[in-house]
């Protein structure tokens, strides 16, 4: 067995990845090596990028871990010997010397939480203990408010043998500038909500479309045949069932494909057998997680749209395949087709009324997946339509 | 043997796996199938879909080879084959279900937050399924070789030609009815001439040719360390497949993936009994095939040495079909997984992309393929199975099981098993053939250890860089889904 071929071919690997190892490397050190500038130059750099740094670990908002990432990079900047955050409860990060005055920290931050002013406290070890401690060293703290609008949800404290007016200042900086992180936080947070408000006010925007041309079609046949109608009105309680009770923005092909079922049942109480549909399902994307009601649209837009103006039978063909690490669902009509011109007005909003539930689809697909998951529809007047959507099959974020 | 026999056997089953994937699913269903279609494929429809996937070339030719050179110690191979389903059914199945990740790299990114770790993974992925390509490959080039006397590099330029074409021109959409379709191929392939050679043996009295030589090989018997050894590779090997994982995202929830794996177990198990019968047969009846380096051929040569005139080529042919469907569907299988991580990791996950990606992944193995000679299937096969317990499966395990899994440990523990499995196959090449000893033959004992330890460590020594979202992340690995809602 050993010298199988898997050890040429091991070899050669462990080889590629011992190369590229050392070419990475290589590359950081050359960089680290290149000049850069005058001392003053070098200086704002450091300063900077210690800055850029300590961001980054602040865009989780105050959380211990984020916190002590950013403390490592803000002590070096304020050049103190320990230098510790807070929130308005407890001590999140300490980083340098003197930690057994950690625990006495939010006592002494307890008046600069209260009112929102810079406090230096000298000899904050004896004052903390309330007796001079042999061996350790003596150190001022200068405690300054992280403040978020108008409260105090924090605080910075720089801990040095002597707290002059520059740490002072400097340490107000920073937690000034701590406080615009966190502003840039509930920027980006806001932003999410925002895009979360604009999906559930697109979803809720299809329901009543989809109710209104329902209860048209029960409606024609409460007199002509009050059973069938009866039967139709149990379909559309299931619809509904399916379309109100459900929580959260996703769902599954399979339990989709259940929903384009009984809306083709009501369309059918309408059509006759003039609307055939046919199915080719992959069963390996049975299971991928869509938006909710993001199919059944496209298929009530081809009934609609395209078969309805056409003179006998129309064909509708639904088709989802697996395609490497996305799911690809088509939905064909031989129906009567858009002009391509008019139909991008109306993908990009000009035209208000029709092809509702196309733009609300394709909207949604590109506010969770990006641009290039929009709709791609293929069609012209008297060709019918082909609408193609391709989603991610991987999306552990999100829940059907 | 008649080589067109050969010939045929090849060209029938390639005709057949492309025709079922690119027809398959092609009945024109009215929408009152649509519930038929909804629901998703029964388990054991699924569960023959797996092990069409599973059985390689190892299990249908290296088994019976291995059993002919070493005797009852090769039993090892099918048992840890199988026993590794079980560490599945236990540990991995329904979680990575839940998980709502369709490959290796996807769970890691996902339950460590961290692109790194994604990347790494990644790497290691294609690694794995590279190395376990290639044995196909040498499958296929020693088929064609002893059946129809071509020239060795036919056979493995054939399969990779046959399954760029496939999944280049979408005809793997349905990769699940071809699957299932090649196991009960496979199954036939080997139990029909099984059944044929034991009855004419058993109506003709043959005698065995030779007193029966203990060790025909002349290797030295394998000693308790290979047999753990082999056996950690195996199960823990299992685990990380990365073509093997896919499949659980034909399931519906993470019980009928339970279920699933259950039948995947018994279906294993009942194909296994006939390579260990051919085997058997083999060193009982043709021990001079041992001799002449022709172990891993064995079940393609029986029939034909043991029955003879039409019959004998028949149960020949229908063999080679069998191989071929063992080639194919672990090639298409490994093909089309490879071909989604290296398109999404590369190409940004586009259609075009995913077809170069296809043929990336099955033109490189094909080049090593050339370059290495080969030689007994059933043992590489291992060495895959053990860089792959040294690499992804720690990560896997402790991701789904260990809350205190960082992706600094992930890394460091896949680099770990990586250089230390991938450094002893090449010591071990490096040393020669027969040289190297049990330690570094078979380094799953030590390594996989190893790798784990590193990542706990390594995990532990960095616990603030465990990610914030592993509560939401293990709940949801962990808690049975929602009931679907019913009908009516």
């Amino acid at each position: 067995m050993p010298d199988s071929p898997l050890f040429t071919a091991a070899a050669i690997a462990v080889i590629v990845l011992a190369v590229a190892v050392v070419v990475g490397v290589g590359l950081k050190v050359m960089r680290s090596f290149r000049d850069l500038g005058t001392d003053a130059e070098r200086a704002t750099y450091n300063t900077l990028h210690a800055a850029s740094r300590a961001g980054q670990h602040l865009r989780g908002g105050l959380q211990p871990a984020g916190a002590a990432k950013a403390s490592k990079q803000l002590r070096v900047l304020l050049g103190c010997d320990a230098l510790a955050i807070t929130d308005t409860g407890s001590v999140l990060a300490w980083d340098g010397a003197a930690e057994e005055l950690r625990s006495s920290l939010m006592r002494l931050a307890a008046e600069v939480l209260a009112t929102g002013r810079t406090a230096v406290v000298p000899h904050a070890g004896h004052r903390a203990n309330g007796k001079a401690e042999h061996g350790s060293h003596d150190y001022s703290a200068v405690i300054a408010p992280i403040r978020s609008g108008s409260k105090v949800v924090g605080a910075v404290a720089a801990l040095a043998p002597a707290a002059g007016a520059g740490l002072v200042r400097a340490t107000s900086e920073v937690a000034d500038w701590i406080a615009a992180q966190l502003e840039l936080t509930e920027l980006e947070a806001s932003r999410t909500l925002l895009m979360e408000a604009e999906v559930r006010a697109l979803r809720a925007q299809i329901s009543p479309h989809f109710i209104y041309n329902s209860l048209n079609a029960i409606a024609s046949f409460i007199n002509t045949d009050p059973a069938r109608a009866r039967e139709l009105v149990v379909e559309f309680a299931d619809f509904t069932r399916y379309s109100f009770r459900r929580h959260g923005d996703f769902t599954t092909v399979a339990e989709e494909l259940r929903c384009i079922d009984r809306y083709l049942l009501l369309e059918r109480a309408r059509f006759g057998e003039r609307v055939q549909v046919s199915l080719r399902i992959a069963p390996e994307v049975l299971s991928t997680v869509i938006p909710f009601l993001s199919l059944q649209p496209l298929v009530e837009n081809a009934v609609r749209h395209g078969l309805e103006a056409k003179e006998g039978p129309g064909h509708i063909t639904i088709c989802a395949n697996d395609s490497g690490a996305f799911a690809e669902v088509t939905i064909e009509d031989d129906g009567v087709g858009m002009d391509p011109e008019h139909l991008r007005s109306v993908l990009a909003g000009h035209t208000d009324g029709i092809h509702v539930g196309l733009r609300n689809v394709d909207a949604r697909l590109r506010q969770v997946y990006g641009d290039e998951h929009g709709l791609v529809i293929d069609t012209a007047p008297g060709e019918g339509t082909l609408i193609t959507m391709r989603v991610p099959k991987s999306q552990p974020g999100h829940d059907a | 043997m008649n080589p067109a026999v050969g010939l045929f056997a090849f060209l029938a089953v390639s005709l057949a796996t492309a025709v079922i994937g690119f027809y398959g699913l092609r009945i024109s269903r009215t929408t009152g199938d649509f519930y038929v279609a909804s629901r998703t494929v029964p388990p054991w429809w699924n569960a023959s879909a797996i092990g069409g996937e599973y059985l390689s070339a190892a299990s249908f030719l290296g088994v019976a080879g291995l059993i002919l050179l070493s005797g009852t110690d090769a039993l090892w191979f099918p048992v840890g084959y199988t026993a590794g389903y079980l560490m599945l059914l236990l540990f991995v199945a329904a979680p990575l279900r839940r998980s709502g990740a369709y490959t290796i790299p996807d769970f890691t990114e996902a339950r460590l937050d961290s692109k790194l770790v994604r990347r790494v993974t990644s790497l290691v992925v294609v690694a794995v399924g590279w190395l376990y390509i290639v044995p196909q490959l040498h499958g296929a080039a020693l088929t064609i070789r002893i059946t129809t006397g071509l020239p060795s590099w036919v056979g493995s330029t054939a399969v990779v030609l046959v399954v760029c074409l496939t999944v280049v021109a979408g005809g793997m959409r349905s990769i699940t009815f071809v699957q299932a379709f090649q196991y009960w191929l496979k199954l036939t392939a080997l139990a029909v001439p099984v059944v044929f050679v034991l009855l004419v043996l058993a109506g003709n009295g043959t005698a065995p040719q030779a007193p029966l030589p203990v060790n025909p090989s002349g290797q030295a018997a394998a000693g308790v360390y290979q047999h753990i050894s082999l056996l950690v590779a195996l199960l823990f090997g299992t685990l990380g497949l990365p073509h093997v994982l896919v499949r659980f995202y034909t399931n519906p929830d993470g019980q009928s993936a339970r279920r699933t794996t259950l039948i995947v177990l018994g279906l294993l198990s009942v194909f296994y009994l006939f390579p260990t019968v051919s085997g058997a047969v083999g060193r009982i009846f043709a021990p001079e095939l041992a001799q002449s380096g022709q172990a891993d051929a064995l079940v393609l040569l029986l029939p034909g040495k043991l029955i003879g005139g039409t019959a004998g080529d028949l149960l020949s042919a229908l063999v080679v079909a069998g191989a071929f469907a063992a080639f194919l569907s672990t090639t298409s299988g490994l093909v089309v997984s490879l071909s989604g991580v290296i398109s999404q990791d590369l190409f940004g996950g586009s259609v075009r992309g995913f077809r170069l990606a296809a043929v990336l992944a099955a033109v490189v193995p094909l080049g090593f393929a050339f370059m290495t000679d080969t030689l007994a299937l059933a043992g590489s096969v291992g060495l895959v199975f053990a860089f792959t317990a040294s690499t992804i499966c720690p990560v896997l395990l402790l991701g789904i099981w260990w809350r205190g899994l960082t992706d600094a440990g992930a890394i460091a523990g896949m680099l770990t098993g990586a250089l230390l499995c991938g450094g002893a196959m090449v010591a071990g090449t490096l040393m020669g053939p027969g040289n190297a000893p049990a330690w570094l033959a078979q380094p799953a004992a030590w390594s996989v250890p190893s790798a784990f330890a590193v990542t706990v460590i390594v995990s532990l020594a960095t616990k603030s860089r465990v990610p914030a979202s592993v509560n939401r992340v293990m709940s949801r690995l962990h808690v049975p889904e929602r009931p679907v809602v019913t009908e009516r």
